[in-house]
């Protein structure tokens, strides 16, 4: 039946009926959501009620009048931080497991490993690792005669918390970057080094003039997600320490799901959400017109 | 002179390697040893001593019993399957079009699953759930599902470089024979997708399987627990037994590092095939 048609028929039918669904399901949960998400930023809906009565820009007059919310911003700082941290490890191991080693694949295995262990149980194993009285890091520290530093409180201090834990998603992801590194060191062709030894550059000067100028692409990328993984942190505060103490680790996803879902604030959150959604633009924005130019040169 | 000095460089490489691994692997060590102590011996020893007994399954048992554990593997698994199943079969159909189709919405198309990426879920999230919510998914399976299926901008690179590298010949050879154009995609193309599509089964076995978000927004009900959610509950009801927590923690561990270490050759190819787009 199908089969006896033209093909200029078949191929009209078969474009149209393996498109509409995934289409469907592309338009009903992204770009659906993202529309309705400017809707409600006007509105103060909240969640349940039919009416969702309009108030204009009040939502945004208050996201940038109340301090108290980009305040929380603060507490997404550490993961830049950290993330900056993890990428400069990240590159050092790729560029020590992409020389000739004994082992180096057993390397690369074992410091890929956390990436793909699950979220919540490597959360709870560092709220093991950093509890104060039993836990393994005071313990360490405390054998190794740190005894003062061994008392320490990771995840009660407000001003250590949001490093304990974005030290914790430094242990996560850096393997990732550093595969990712890698890959983008074993593109660079080997021919280019040769000329390098053979011209008398010791391997610094090949680290610095060759291998680090062929990677910025890469490293350019691998920062760009560094920046929007930092605004968008959630699972590990949210598992970890529920935002505290005192709401010193609160994330601004956080506190965007708590204005929803504990405050009804429906209106108020959309206006959260699309201004984040608008930073994670602005970077990639950024990041396009970063890369554009790096390709021109 | 020359070579000792690389001997010195030889050591520092070593010797830094040498501590992330201690790194990567102190955390869950520390875990595995007090997963097997009793709760006696975990209050009365340090938290690195080792176990008196490799054997006292105990802990697991009390996980897998009270914690809702079984249950929580048999919902993740269903809905690890359904999603997979239509995912792996949407995106290889909208490759498959983007590949050997020309017409004149495909910019379009493709633009569409490109610019979705920009939008991080993770932001619409408030919308998304009114959504759920009114197609009557929230708290039943079909909501985690719905929200897995969609193929996403990498994928569809994916596929699309592979379809690039099937020769048009055997499109062209099967029509000659009479195919449709339907038993090219399932005869042809599908089957030639497979390295594709076996390193996208796990790589997303492994993100949805460590989903907590979706699961914890959509599914709050008791019997719909998965691993991630199950394990969350279970921390909440006995936060001081650190023992019985590291065995939930290494069970829920387990099945993803088995998988890699068998299969980390698909991961790695999967990783960097999806960043160096």
């Amino acid at each position: 039946m199908f089969g006896t048609l033209s093909y200029r028929k078949q191929k009209t039918i078969i474009i149209v009926s393996f498109l509409l669904i995934p289409l469907i399901l592309l338009a009903t949960f992204t770009y659906y959501p993202a529309i309705k998400l400017i809707y409600y930023s006007f509105t103060n809906w909240d969640g349940y009620s039919p009416e969702k009565p309009w108030v204009g820009l009040d939502n945004y007059r208050e996201v940038f009048s109340n301090s108290d919310i980009f305040k929380v911003f603060e507490h997404n700082f550490a993961y830049f931080a950290m993330g900056i941290v993890q990428n400069i490890i990240a590159i050092y191991f790729a560029v020590v497991l992409n020389s000739r080693l004994r082992g180096r694949n057993m390397f690369r295995i074992l410091l890929f490993l956390p990436y793909i262990m699950n979220g919540v149980a490597v959360a709870f194993m560092f709220g093991y690792v950093f509890d104060t009285t039993n836990g393994s890091l005071n313990l360490f520290l405390s054998s190794l005669g740190l005894k003062h530093l061994g008392e320490t409180s990771w995840l009660g201090t407000e001003g250590l918390v949001n490093y304990a834990l974005a030290s914790t998603g430094l242990w996560r992801f850096m393997g990732y970057n550093m595969v990712i590194y890698i890959a983008s060191l074993q593109a660079i062709p080997k021919d280019i080094y040769e000329a390098a030894k053979i011209d008398g550059a010791g391997s610094w000067q090949t680290l610095w003039k060759i291998t680090l100028p062929n990677m910025k692409p890469v490293i350019q990328l691998n920062l760009f997600l560094t920046v929007t993984g930092a605004l968008e942190v959630f699972d590990l505060p949210f598992v970890l320490t529920k935002g505290g103490p005192a709401g010193a680790s609160q994330t601004y996803v956080q506190r965007v799901v708590e204005t929803a879902f504990a405050y009804n604030n429906y209106g108020l959150a959309s206006a959260m959400s699309v201004i984040l959604l608008f930073f994670v633009v602005i970077v990639l924005a950024v990041q396009q017109l970063v890369l554009s130019r790096g390709g021109n040169k | 002179m020359h070579s000792s000095k690389f001997r010195i460089q030889d050591l520092f490489k070593y010797l830094t390697l040498l501590i992330g691994v201690f790194v990567v692997l102190f955390p869950p060590y520390v875990v595995i040893i007090n997963a097997f102590k009793s709760r006696d011996e975990f209050n009365s020893s340090s938290s690195m001593a080792l176990p008196h007994n490799f054997f006292n399954f105990e802990n697991f048992k009390v996980v897998f019993e009270r914690g809702g554990l079984l249950s929580g593997f048999g919902n993740i698994l269903i809905i690890i399957v359904v999603s997979l199943a239509l995912n792996i079969l949407f995106g290889t159909m909208v490759a498959y079009v983007l590949g050997r189709f020309d017409f004149k919405l495909k910019p379009i198309v493709f633009g569409a699953y490109l610019v979705a990426t920009i939008i991080p879920s993770i932001t619409t999230q408030v919308a998304t759930f009114g959504i759920i919510k009114s197609l009557g998914l929230y708290n039943t399976m079909g909501a985690p599902i719905v929200l897995y299926i969609g193929a996403d901008v990498i994928q569809i690179i994916l596929y699309l470089q592979f379809i690039r590298n099937i020769p048009y010949d055997l499109d062209e050879s099967a029509m000659v024979e009479g195919a449709s154009l339907f038993k090219i995609y399932r005869s042809i193309i599908f089957p030639l997708l497979t390295p594709a599509t076996a390193t996208l089964i796990i790589l997303k076995t492994i993100s949805i399987y460590n989903d907590m978000y979706i699961p914890y927004l959509y599914m709050p009900k008791q019997s719909l627990g998965v691993v991630t959610t199950v394990l969350m509950r279970f921390q909440g009801v006995n936060t001081a037994d650190w023992n019985l927590i590291c065995a939930a923690i290494l069970v829920i561990l387990l099945p993803t590092v088995i998988l890699y270490f068998f299969l980390q050759r698909y991961i790695f190819e999967g990783v960097t095939s999806g960043a160096v787009k």
